[in-house]
């Protein structure tokens, strides 16, 4: 593959790669505008029909928004849509399927108290004289099901299906009537290689059919393999336009983050040492973890990488005493702590960061401070036999906050009211209040911005060369294939490969994602 | 999950038969059954035709609130209104009704036709206000109705200094308070075509269908061009035009328009949904079930009357036995939760 230089294919509109199709889609000056946020900034897009046109850019860069837009869902603060030459502005996300725009999103809009059937008619119920039509509405389901070659059954209700059958409940749904627009949110996140193969081969028949496709990936591979034209967004910023087949994961991955990749990830000194955590053949109480076994030493990185639901997490999550442990043992320096929970596990030198900041990570209508100080409060540190040390805590939790760049920097500002990358920060510096040895990151770098990314990785490498062991567990490959020098591949809860140093390639990772023997 | 069907006399399999009847029933029916029958034990008068007959009618202006409390927590919300929505319906109803029949003394009909429509709108503007503070201004739905139980209650105590209106037509207590055919009474009938239309509603329509997807999650709802304000609107709507017919009935059956019918109405009518498994986080529940639900509580007030029971015993037997519902019922979904693995 050649790569061509950075200049040459951030290219302006004049010398675009354009595809053949007439166009469908149009965007002109497009912004969203966020009390504090500019999430999107006179963004100019253009889809054509029977072109996959791919988003690519980082959590936060503003793919979700446009999409949100163009699919009714959101209303722009300024800027034009054009749709099929004339004028657009949705009412409702009914109206844009009207007109045969369809997304998928990533967060489910499936109802999990419904049934398939249901949900896939949701919002446009078959009705015959004033009653539901349900047995017509069952028949539509299955029809449509069998057309799109998913093996579900149109009865069953939606909370009892897993993750991928969801994903493709909910690609049905956005297969449903007269399409024009098809608009996917990393539809692959969570399906195997043949429900993936099966998708791709879906996509091509609606592209035959002169539909416009709009894809949002993370994956390379996928836009070699599905699309044409790739619009690069960073910072709610369009940063290009390039040709699909032409470009190579070092520009891109320049392009979305705005700095060449040897500044994104930093070099890491590892010095492996006494073994901190064991797991011997674990297996979870809810079966999301099967016969697992791995390692973590003292001052290495390990990454655990793998689809969605995968169990990469839960590996974790049972060490923490957070998920029942069924099976199998786990060590900590040296101790069997099998079944610990979540406090003592803290207290022997566990610290697990939660992917979900706001469900399980802060408080949040409380301050910076109180929310960094909360696990260590009972400690002597922060604690007397009676008060609390508050000018303690306070100095403690300033200190830690000029470490990590807390912007801006107002300890007692509600954590609600920082971004997302500030808020991650203070998540970051509430692992730092106690003595840890190893620190668990999970999904470390979730919908923050470049900076704080940057910020963040240089913590890990400082961490671990400061002779702490690191397990990183993300669903973003760069991280895993730039940062670890060892790496397990998970798929449906078995631990599918482990690889070390320069093994760590993306093919090599992305070859163990799918069903396949290890 | 398919287990291989051994011999039935083994205790093993027989009390495997009973786990799997827990599971795949709940609690409630068979906590039914128990109470029937333990109460048939304890006292002779209780599994009579007559005392059935009247436990069904006793509880059925609970079990209409009921239905209408069950619409507005598919929608994950709740009704604290509907004990003055009772109230008030029952007052404004009886002074029109008293009004007319003053005027027109010999045409109780006339009375009935104008006093009755009026109750039932006056306690339909409850809901009508409950579902504009919630669908259309966002706030929530539990201060929103215990605001309007207040103003609702005052309401109707203003309306009537506190004293019971008299001077409704004979008629009109007749027809609808002790009337009734083929052995039920008019309020058991009224209760039994309101829970089928409600089960038509919910499971035939669109706008049902709508309530029990807002409630399973909102934003779904929304994203799939599904109406979200208006469906919360009408739940607490069709809340309150139920219990404005629950009121009217209850009014028929005293003979006076009361401020003070519904004060329990509120906390008994959610429970009976809660012990019927509707979910309080939205989305699930069904109308056979809530009818079960609030016939139990009938049930077991009316067993606990008939032998005997202190007062004061049976406000704590209510509550306990409550609690042990939801206990059991979180019990049963943790153990479907691990059989379906």
């Amino acid at each position: 593959m050649i790569a061509p230089t950075s200049d040459a294919i951030v290219q302006q509109p004049g010398g675009a790669p354009s595809a053949a199709g007439t166009l469908l889609l149009e965007t002109k000056g497009l912004s969203k505008h966020y009390p504090g946020v500019d999430a999107l900034v006179d963004v100019d897009f253009e889809l054509r029909a029977g072109e996959v046109h791919a988003l690519f850019g980082e959590n936060g860069a503003g793919k979700s928004t446009l999409i949100s837009i163009l699919a009714g869902a959101n209303t722009p603060t300024r800027g034009e849509i054009r749709f099929r030459g004339a004028p657009l502005v949705h009412a409702d996300v009914g109206a844009a399927r009207a007109r045969g725009i369809s997304a998928v999103f990533q967060e489910f809009s499936l109802v999990p108290q419904l049934t398939i059937a249901e949900n896939l008619f949701l919002g446009d119920e078959p009705v015959r004289h004033g009653f539901l039509d349900r047995r017509n509405e069952l028949k539509h389901a299955r029809e449509l099901l069998e057309r799109l070659g998913f093996a579900l059954d149109a009865d069953r209700r939606v909370q009892e299906l897993s993750r991928a059958e969801q994903q493709m409940v909910e690609i049905a749904k956005a297969f449903r009537g007269d399409l024009s627009v098809l608009i996917l949110d990393e539809p692959t996140a969570s399906l195997t290689e043949r429900e993936t193969e099966s998708l791709f081969a879906l996509i091509r028949q609606a592209k035959a059919k002169g539909v416009g496709i709009i894809y949002i990936t993370h994956r390379m591979v996928e836009l070699r393999r599905i699309a044409d034209r790739v619009t690069v967004l960073r910072d709610g910023r369009k940063v290009g336009l390039v040709d699909a087949h032409a470009a190579d994961e070092a520009t891109l991955i320049q392009m979305m983050s705005g700095r060449p990749i040897s500044q994104v990830f930093p070099k890491v000194n590892y010095a492996p040492g006494e073994t901190l955590l064991s797991i011997e053949r674990l297996t979870t109480a809810d079966g999301a973890v099967r016969d697992v076994s791995l390692a973590v030493k003292a001052g290495e990185i390990v990454g655990i990488a793998g689809l969605v639901g995968c169990g990469k997490s839960e590996v974790a999550r049972a060490c923490y005493g957070l998920l029942p442990v069924a099976k199998g043992r786990v060590l900590f320096c040296g101790q069997d702590v099998t079944g610990w929970k979540t406090r003592r596990m803290l207290d022997a030198g566990f610290s697990y960061l939660p992917p979900d900041r706001h469900k399980e990570g802060l408080v949040l209508a409380r301050s910076a401070i109180e929310n960094t100080s909360l696990s260590a409060l009972h400690l002597p540190q922060f604690s007397g036999n009676v008060f609390l040390k508050r000018k303690q805590e306070k100095d403690t939790v300033s200190r830690l906050a000029d470490q990590l760049k807390l912007h801006p920097f107002d300890l007692q500002r509600e954590m609600a009211a920082f971004s997302g990358g500030n808020q991650q920060k203070v998540l970051i510096a509430k692992m730092l209040t106690r003595d840890v040895k190893l620190f668990v990151f999970d999904e470390p770098t979730v919908g923050v911005d470049v900076s704080t990314r940057v910020a963040i990785y240089r913590l890990i490498a400082d961490l671990c060369e400061a002779g702490a062991g690191v397990l990183l567990i993300s669903s973003d490959l760069p991280e895993v294939l730039h940062l670890c020098n060892r790496a397990y591949v998970m798929f449906r809860g078995h631990v599918q490969v482990e690889l070390q140093g320069n093994q760590i390639t993306e093919d090599r990772v992305l070859s163990h994602f799918f069903e396949r023997a290890a | 999950m398919t287990i291989e069907q051994a011999a039935p006399r083994d205790p093993q399999t027989q009390s495997q038969l009973l786990v799997r009847l827990f599971l795949s029933i709940g609690v409630l029916p068979i906590l039914l059954v128990v109470a029937l029958v333990l109460f048939s034990l304890m006292s002779d008068n209780f599994f009579t035709f007559n005392n059935i007959a009247n436990v069904l009618r006793q509880t059925s202006y609970l079990t209409i609130v009921a239905l209408g409390q069950m619409i507005v927590m598919l929608t994950a919300g709740f009704d604290l209104s509907v004990g003055s929505t009772l109230a008030v319906t029952s007052v404004t109803s009886a002074l029109g009704m008293a009004a007319m029949a003053a005027g027109y003394p010999d045409q109780p009909w006339l009375a009935i036709a104008v006093g009755a429509p009026i109750g039932f709108l006056c306690g339909l503007a409850v809901g009508v206000v409950n579902g504009l503070g919630v669908a259309l201004l966002g706030v929530s739905p539990f201060i929103v109705t215990l605001g309007m139980a207040s103003v609702g209650f005052c309401a109707a105590l203003y309306l009537t200094s506190g004293t019971p209106v008299r001077g409704i037509p004979y008629e009109f207590a007749d027809t609808f308070g002790s009337g009734g055919f083929w052995g039920l009474k008019a309020p058991v009938w009224a209760a039994l075509i309101l829970a089928i239309a409600v089960y038509v509603l919910l499971n035939w329509t669109r706008l049902g269908r709508h309530f029990y997807a807002v409630g399973g999650n909102l934003k779904a709802a929304a994203l799939s061009g599904v109406h979200t304000r208006l469906t919360l609107f009408m739940a607490y709507a069709v809340c309150a035009g139920l219990t404005s017919i629950a009121g009217l009935l209850l009014t028929a059956r005293m003979e006076t328009g009361e401020a003070n019918i519904g004060t329990s109405m509120p906390l008994q009518s959610i429970a009976a949904c809660v012990i019927a498994g509707v979910s309080l986080r939205g989305g699930t529940g069904n109308v056979p079930y809530v009818v079960l639900g609030a016939v139990f509580f009938g049930v077991v007030e009316n067993g606990m009357n008939v032998s005997g029971t202190s007062s004061y015993l049976q406000i704590g037997v209510t509550g306990a036995i409550l609690v042990f519902a939801a206990v059991a019922d979180e019990f049963r979904r943790r153990l479907i939760g691990r059989r379906s693995l």
